[in-house]
């Protein structure tokens, strides 16, 4: 047995090679993290349910597989966000909604992951039908940032952030709508990423905004990421908007950026960053001008309009496939009901949240008679625009940098009170899932005791050069805080962390 | 900008029954967020075309060959309710 | 009514008869027990998507170039969105403002007019699920306890075909219907079978001043599952509506059930508010193209039309008209009609066979064209016997009987029952000259110069024959015997 599994440190590299090299059994690493949820997951909560036992298992079952037939992943932990379905395994996506729904088949994009034998640890908390960014929304409590147990992970994926940053999980899925998984990696100092539209199957992700939704990876390392990507990128035919990139997904190996040319968007730092953030984020232009790029201002002119088509885009097509959870095949059932229309309304008033229900208010009052043309129909002119500007400054340089969040992690319910602040959270990342294009978060440093991360955004299809450039980066960066699982609440928040 | 009937309206479109003060509040937040959203009405969009696929691809079609349906008690596992195999629901009042 | 015109638009609604449902690969099929082919995506499970059909797509640009209709060099699904038990999805996946195909026209007979309606588009969408009502006396919505929902029909691909209003009479619709399905059915996309719902449709009613050119306010009609009672409904609908206006009122614009029992129209009790659908692209399908080359080649395969059908059956087979339309409206009276023809029977005589004989035992049986108890290949053996004066026209018809009593080929039949065609001219003779002498006030008759009292010698000579004597010779045979 190796000297301690470090379950803070631990890279699914590193682990697989253990693994293959047999210098360790998948039983053993399974139980790393097995331990690691016990230790932490009553101050974390990143876990709607842990499978603890099937995962015990099923790490068991891999060990006496022989080498040649385990598969391409076998044996490493993954947390899963619960808005993917999974067979036979309770799915919530956060919600009473949905009762005690038993999916009767496996999102895709799971389903090839368990098909390369990873060992799925649990099942991670989220904003309730991936609405918010703190996970504060989950009906089944929030989320806290390993970092601060007083701050929020971001959101919505924030379970799958916060395990792999707490080492509860070795690495995770989440989804990304408008910065789900990118603004959460960002908040807990780890690695996300949201590959280009249709990269990934959306079979069995229950939907919040079909036209932006997509599934992608949280991981400690971009290595990581890419090995996480390939097992779930590829071609769906359950899924319509699927597509298969046009090449492998490549592991990363470059620690230069000799060539590059990057774009740092005027609109995208002049909007309420913080002081502490943007410090890091200059910081981390200059390591990249000493790689070998060159970094330019660009102008992504329409940014300021992303945010506000984003929040009549997603509700509205939010508010269409939220309708399906009316309490007729599956989920939960008002029992305060006389008649039909009685029932889907104490259902739906009684099952889903307060996001929820604001959420699906403006989408369908954005699509309703009258309304559309202004509305929903003027947002998506001005999607065009959006990925018109994109389309324009990819002419001119490679890759897009900015902040991931304005902010670090704030403190839990600090913006429960104010939807639009909480919106603000996404200013950065929204405006990539309107044009349908990849972007990668990784942490750059700290701001007092708190992560920030870094955004690269890059065109359509250019999964690779992404991964390549943030693996450069990571390397010249070298993050290695961990997060103290401390609680700043007792001294004031904000102005006064250390 | 909007009122308590467009909430009670919308509400009603959407099957969200909202309390008296849910609906108060709801009706103060949606007012807000509008505002915001209003926004992009401050653009002049006279001949973009709306971006309803983000992804170039057309015509994904599939064989029109059966596959595997669940069986009837996977179909029905979930059901709050069932009668005689199926989905019960109550009175649809006309 | 004469000032008045009726305006009458049909909006129809057809399920193809593709092996699977339009967005997923579950079974469509008839009758089986409940839910037993159903999927996460057709029951709206949590995280599923659709995924268009190819044959569907197909057969609905057969249906739109069948009825003169552009297809769209792109269109898009929409999601129209409501609330109702049958619709898992609480959104159907249909078509709105760039469906399939739009402009085509409908031309259809009445009696020996010609008219044509306006097609307005061909749009693909789904079909709802099938809802039971339970607990009330009538099986319907009011009254009922509760529902049940089976989701085997929810899924299954419809065709909308929406027709411009106009429409100018009850009978016009009916035979616009009768004629929309013949042709539905003759391009083999749907069995449009209405007992099985899978052809519907709704009417939008209303009348206006005779020569007028402006739509006064109209009603809709559901719930009409025969041509016959969509008549009716008409029938009723048009005159209250006169009634109203010549009283100097207005038309309510309202939904109307029809009561088949008591011929009338009610209002059905209004629902909450119109319908606000909210009509938005549907994120989870891609646009489908139809380049050029496809559209041809769609046309191409597109088999006989109706029309065509009838005009070649005029011309190749010396039809009238109406014996045309009632031969070549339809393809499998089409189809047993010229394999008949084919193997060589005279034209005429096969089509009075065909509209005789043959459609009375069709009729009698509840059966449908080409699937009577006579094949065509026995029908044209049976009118080869004929022709060759081996059965007579008269013992023919007994000889079709029994072959759908029995099953069996004409020649065996005939054999069987002694129904041969007498033709010896002695054993003849014999009968006549035994007639004759049995009915000398005839005789007399005759030869005062009543030359049509042959025809009850030739009569009676039948008879004692059970008439298999063939009634040429005979003929031949009294005019020789009294003229000798």
């Amino acid at each position: 047995m190796t000297a301690g599994l470090d379950p803070l440190r631990l890279t699914a590299r590193d682990a697989r090679r253990l693994l293959t090299d047999g210098e360790i059994a998948a039983s053993e690493l399974v139980k790393t993290y097995l331990d690691q949820i016990a230790r932490v997951e009553d101050r974390v909560h990143a876990f709607v349910l842990v499978t603890a036992d099937n995962a015990a298992k099923y790490a068991t079952e891999i060990d006496q597989e022989a080498g040649a037939t385990r598969g391409a992943l076998a044996g490493l932990p993954t947390a899963i966000k619960d808005n993917m379905v999974t067979e036979g395994v309770t799915t919530t996506c956060g919600s009473r909604i949905l009762g005690n729904y038993q999916p009767v088949y496996t999102a895709t994009a799971v389903r090839r992951i368990w098909g390369d034998h990873i060992v799925m640890l649990g099942k991670s908390n989220l904003d309730e039908f991936a609405m918010g960014s703190s996970t504060e929304n989950s009906a089944f409590g929030p989320t806290r940032n390993p970092w601060d147990l007083s701050t929020v992970p971001g959101g919505s994926s924030g379970g799958s952030a916060a395990a792999v940053a707490a080492g509860e999980a070795l690495w995770a899925l989440g989804s990304d709508t408008g910065g789900s998984i990118r603004q959460p990696a960002a908040l807990c100092g780890v690695v996300g990423m949201k590959p280009t539209y249709g990269a990934v199957s959306r079979y069995g992700l229950i939907a919040f905004a079909s036209s932006l939704d997509q599934i992608g990876p949280l991981t400690r390392t971009v290595y990581d990421c890419a090995l996480l990507l390939r097992g779930i990128t590829g071609h769906d035919p359950c899924d319509s908007t699927s597509i298969a990139l046009p090449g492998e997904i490549e592991l990363p190996a470059a620690e230069r950026l000799d060539g590059l040319r990057f774009g740092i968007p005027t609109e995208y730092v002049s909007t309420g960053i913080e002081p502490g953030v943007l410090e890091r984020f200059e910081q981390t232009v200059t390591l990249i001008e000493e790689l070998g790029a060159t970094c330019v201002e660009i102008s992504l002119p329409h940014t300021e309009y992303a945010l506000p088509a984003y929040y009549i885009i997603a509700p509205a097509e939010a508010s269409a496939n939220l309708a399906r959870f009316d309490g007729v095949r599956y989920g939960y059932r008002s029992p305060h009901a006389g008649d039909l229309t009685e029932m889907y309304e104490a259902t739906r008033g009684e099952g889903f949240g307060a996001e929820v229900k604001r959420r699906i208010m403006i989408g369908t009052y954005a699509l309703s008679s009258g309304y559309y043309d202004a509305y929903y129909g003027q947002a998506q002119k001005v999607r065009t625009l959006v990925r018109r500007d994109f389309d324009t400054a990819f002419a001119q340089v490679d890759l897009i940098v900015s902040p991931t969040s304005p902010t670090v992690a704030f403190g839990l319910g600090s913006r429960t009170d104010d939807p639009l602040a909480m919106y603000q959270s996404d200013i950065c990342t929204i405006p990539v899932n309107l044009a349908g294009l990849p972007a990668i978060s990784i942490p750059c440093g700290l701001a007092g005791h708190l992560p920030v991360g870094f955004q690269i955004m890059g065109p359509a299809y250019s999964e690779n050069l992404l991964l390549a450039a943030a693996h450069a980066l990571e390397g010249a960066i070298g993050f290695d805080a961990l997060p103290t699982f401390a609680d700043s609440s007792a001294g004031a928040r904000g102005a006064d962390r250390r | 900008m909007i009122s308590r009937d467009d909430v009670a309206h919308v509400a009603r479109l959407a099957r969200l029954r909202l309390e008296e003060a849910e609906a108060d509040r709801v009706t103060a937040e949606l007012a807000r967020i509008l505002e915001h959203i209003d926004k992009i009405g401050e653009l002049d969009l006279t001949g973009v075309e709306p971006t309803a696929h983000v992804l170039a691809v057309a015509d994904v079609l599939r064989a029109d060959k059966p596959r595997p349906s669940l069986s009837r008690g996977d179909a029905l596992r979930n059901a709050p309710a069932v009668s005689a195999d199926c989905f019960r629901v109550p009175r649809i009042q006309s | 009514m004469s000032e008045w015109e009726p305006v009458i638009g049909l909006e129809v609604h057809v399920e193809l008869d593709t092996e699977t449902k339009m967005f997923c690969g579950c079974a469509v099929t008839k009758g089986d027990p409940p839910n037993t082919h159903t999927c996460p995506v057709c029951l709206a499970h949590p995280g599923a998507l659709p995924v268009v059909n190819e044959r569907a797509v197909e057969y609905a640009a057969r249906i739109a170039l069948a009825l003169g209709c552009e297809v769209r060099p792109r269109s898009i699904f929409h999601r129209k969105n409501y609330f109702y038990p049958d619709l898992p999805k609480a959104y159907q996946i249909s078509q709105y403002d760039e469906p399939l195909a739009v402009g085509g026209s409908f031309d259809y007979w009445v009696g020996d007019q010609k008219l044509s309606c306006r097609i307005n588009r061909v749009h693909m969408e789904e079909d709802a699920a099938k809802l039971i009502h339970a607990g009330g006396e009538t099986g319907r919505i009011a009254g009922s306890d509760y529902s049940m929902v089976d989701f085997n029909r929810g899924g299954t691909p419809l065709i909308e075909i929406v027709g411009e209003p106009d429409i100018p009479s009850p009978e016009a619709a009916r035979e616009f219907l009768q004629q929309l399905r013949n042709l539905i059915v003759g391009l083999g996309v749907s069995e449009c079978n209405m007992e099985e719902g899978q052809i519907r449709w709704d009417a939008n009613i209303s009348v206006r001043p005779a020569g007028s050119d402006r739509l006064g306010t109209r009603t809709e009609l559901k719930n009409m599952n025969s041509f016959r009672f969509l008549q009716q409904a008409l029938e009723s609908e048009l005159p209250r509506q006169v009634a109203i206006l010549e009283a100097g009122g207005t038309i309510d614009q309202e939904t109307l059930h029809f009561d088949p029992e008591t011929g009338t129209t009610t209002p059905l009790r209004s629902k909450e508010e119109a319908h606000d659908y909210r009509y938005f692209p549907e994120p989870d399908l891609v646009p489908l193209t139809a380049d050029e080359a496809w559209v041809d080649k769609v046309r191409q395969d597109l088999p006989e039309l109706p029309a065509a059908r009838v005009e070649r059956f005029m011309s190749q087979y010396g039809l009238s008209r109406y014996d045309a339309t009632v031969l070549g409206g339809g393809s499998t009276m089409a189809r047993f009609y010229e394999d008949v023809v084919a193997e060589g029977v005279d034209a005429k005589l096969a089509a009075n066979w065909t509209m005789g004989e043959y459609s009375a035992h069709l009729n009698a049986a509840g059966l449908d064209p080409g699937h009577g108890h006579v094949t065509a290949a026995r029908l044209a053996a049976l009118l080869r016997l004929v022709a060759d004066g081996e059965v007579s026209g008269t013992a023919a018809k007994q000889v079709f009987a029994l072959m759908i009593e029995e099953r069996a080929e004409p020649r065996d039949v005939v054999t069987r029952h002694d129904l041969g065609q007498v033709s010896d001219t002695a054993e003849l003779e014999a009968v006549v000259a035994s007639v004759i002498a049995a009915h000398p006030a005839q005789v007399e008759q005759f030869r005062a110069g009543k030359e049509q009292v042959a025809g009850f010698f030739v009569g009676q000579v039948m008879r004692a024959t059970q008439g298999k004597a063939n009634p040429q010779l005979v003929s031949e045979l009294v005019r020789t015997a009294l003229t000798g």
